[in-house]
């Protein structure tokens, strides 16, 4: 499934510096790709150092906004928000200086 | 400043959410504050409009007045930057604003966060006054970091930050000084308050203006702002912040209240508010000694001790005794720093870590 995977306020700095990603993750066969199962996904082939300030036990850490379309994620579920092709994820920490 | 393109409506869990607004459009956040379900537009209105509320009620300006807007390149103060030139124009403030920056002198940091504030200059029009601390202090951060380390460090910048966005502030001209500490910072420090037994502190930290009794009042229009809103609304109006933490501070004691207020805000997001309300309305015991304030008798500038905080660092730094003011000092011999060392009693601001909130 192609997603554009969007990281900002910092959150680039654990991939690379890089904010734009467009990748393709694999779900099976008829399943799913819920955002749960992107997030797994992230950890393992994006974020690069430092998992502990994009995660936390089994989401994202507390501070970091995700948006899915550019809607924020708690108005489609979290975690249990599923993707479709070309949909786009942001995400943002709000954790940085002012 | 181009608005993020509208993109497709998801079809999935959440589709066909409308905004609890205006009923037409599609929600596309939820407001911790109130936990509405909101569209983009109607977002923006709200935002700016319970500012421009929080503004009048709280007689934050006066028409004709100059204020200075202190701008690090971050989101809060460009957003404030943004949403003051803003609503200046749609309410007829009346008000000179000016963006006023502190360069601390961090090379790979507050160089780059200051070419953020240059851009916002030219984008919203507003003059741009830049303080640096070699000015002021004859010292960089990156200079003092060398001599004293890292264990420090952040004192000294938190102590010097306050007096340079004084300084530039006089040098502006400005009535008051607007600052972006949202509702979520000031969560955090009503919390550093009651962790640090600091009354004095915890009884300004919560108030929407303070200093008015010195050369320069500060105010905070973010007080009652999520930083959740903050963040959303720079995202969707794609403004152009800075977001690198600083290279000498990357686990800074305010980090570990930080993270439980965010903890807190996920269960239950009226506790940041509920905070501040806590804060607002502690009662402080008559009997609780609340320091003097007078005035440093080297500088002149607003000190409860003798020599005010700045003018006991710098001294240390010049002197090779960076130590001084920090902790237990050891190695003074002369009297006037013995004298100092116990009219002062600063022992313990090294646990007041992370400067880039001032209260």
């Amino acid at each position: 499934m192609q997603l554009t995977l969007e990281f900002g306020g910092g959150l680039e700095l654990l991939c690379d510096s890089v904010k734009v990603h467009n990748v393709n993750v694999d779900q099976g066969a008829g399943e799913k790709l819920t955002m749960k199962n992107l997030l797994a996904w992230v950890c393992t082939n994006l974020i690069k150092e430092r998992p502990e300030m994009f995660m936390k036990e089994d989401t994202v850490r507390p501070g970091v906004l995700v948006l899915v379309n550019d809607c924020d994620w708690e108005l489609s579920g979290q975690l249990d928000t599923t993707l479709e092709e070309k949909d786009s994820v942001v995400f943002i920490s709000t954790l940085h200086g002012g | 400043m181009q608005e993020a393109d509208v993109v497709k409506p998801k079809k999935n869990i959440g589709a066909g959410r409308q905004c609890t607004i205006c009923n037409q459009r599609r929600a596309a956040l939820k407001r911790p504050k109130t936990l509405e379900q909101i569209c983009r537009e109607c977002f923006y209105v709200v935002f700016e409009e319970e500012i421009h509320r929080v503004i009048v009620d709280n007689q934050l300006f006066k028409p004709g007045e100059r204020i200075a807007i202190g701008a690090s390149g971050g989101k809060d103060s460009t957003v404030l930057a943004y949403v003051l030139s803003e609503l200046n124009r749609r309410h007829n403030y009346e008000l000179d604003l000016f963006l006023l920056s502190v360069d601390e002198g961090i090379t790979g940091y507050r160089d780059d966060s200051l070419e953020t504030v240059k851009r916002n200059e030219i984008q919203y029009g507003l003059p741009l006054k830049v303080v640096s601390y070699k000015e002021l202090y004859g010292w960089t951060m990156d200079e003092i970091v060398k001599m004293i380390g890292l264990k420090n460090n952040c004192t000294f910048c938190g102590v010097f930050r306050r007096q340079a966005l004084d300084r530039g502030a006089a040098l502006l001209k400005v009535d008051k000084l607007a600052t972006g500490h949202n509702a979520d910072d000031i969560a955090e420090t009503v919390l550093l308050n009651i962790l640090r037994g600091d009354i004095a502190r915890l009884s300004r930290c919560t108030s929407i203006t303070t200093g008015e009794d010195g050369p320069i009042p500060r105010c905070k229009p973010f007080k009652y702002t999520y930083e959740k809103e903050i963040v959303m609304y720079a995202y969707f109006k794609r403004l152009d912040y800075f977001s690198t933490e600083c290279i000498y501070s990357p686990n800074a004691y305010r980090g570990f209240a930080r993270e439980f207020i965010k903890d807190l805000e996920r269960i239950r997001p009226s506790a940041i508010l509920d905070i501040i309300k806590s804060g607002e309305d502690f009662r402080i015991s008559t009997s609780t000694k609340m320091p003097e304030q007078g005035t440093c008798e080297r500088c002149g500038y607003i000190s409860s001790q003798k020599w005010c905080k700045a003018c006991i660092l710098l001294e240390g730094l010049n002197r090779g005794l960076p130590k001084l003011g920090i902790g237990r000092s050891r190695g003074i011999t002369t009297d006037r720093s013995n004298d100092m060392k116990q009219s002062n009693g600063i022992k313990n601001i090294q646990s007041k870590q992370c400067g880039t909130l001032d209260f």
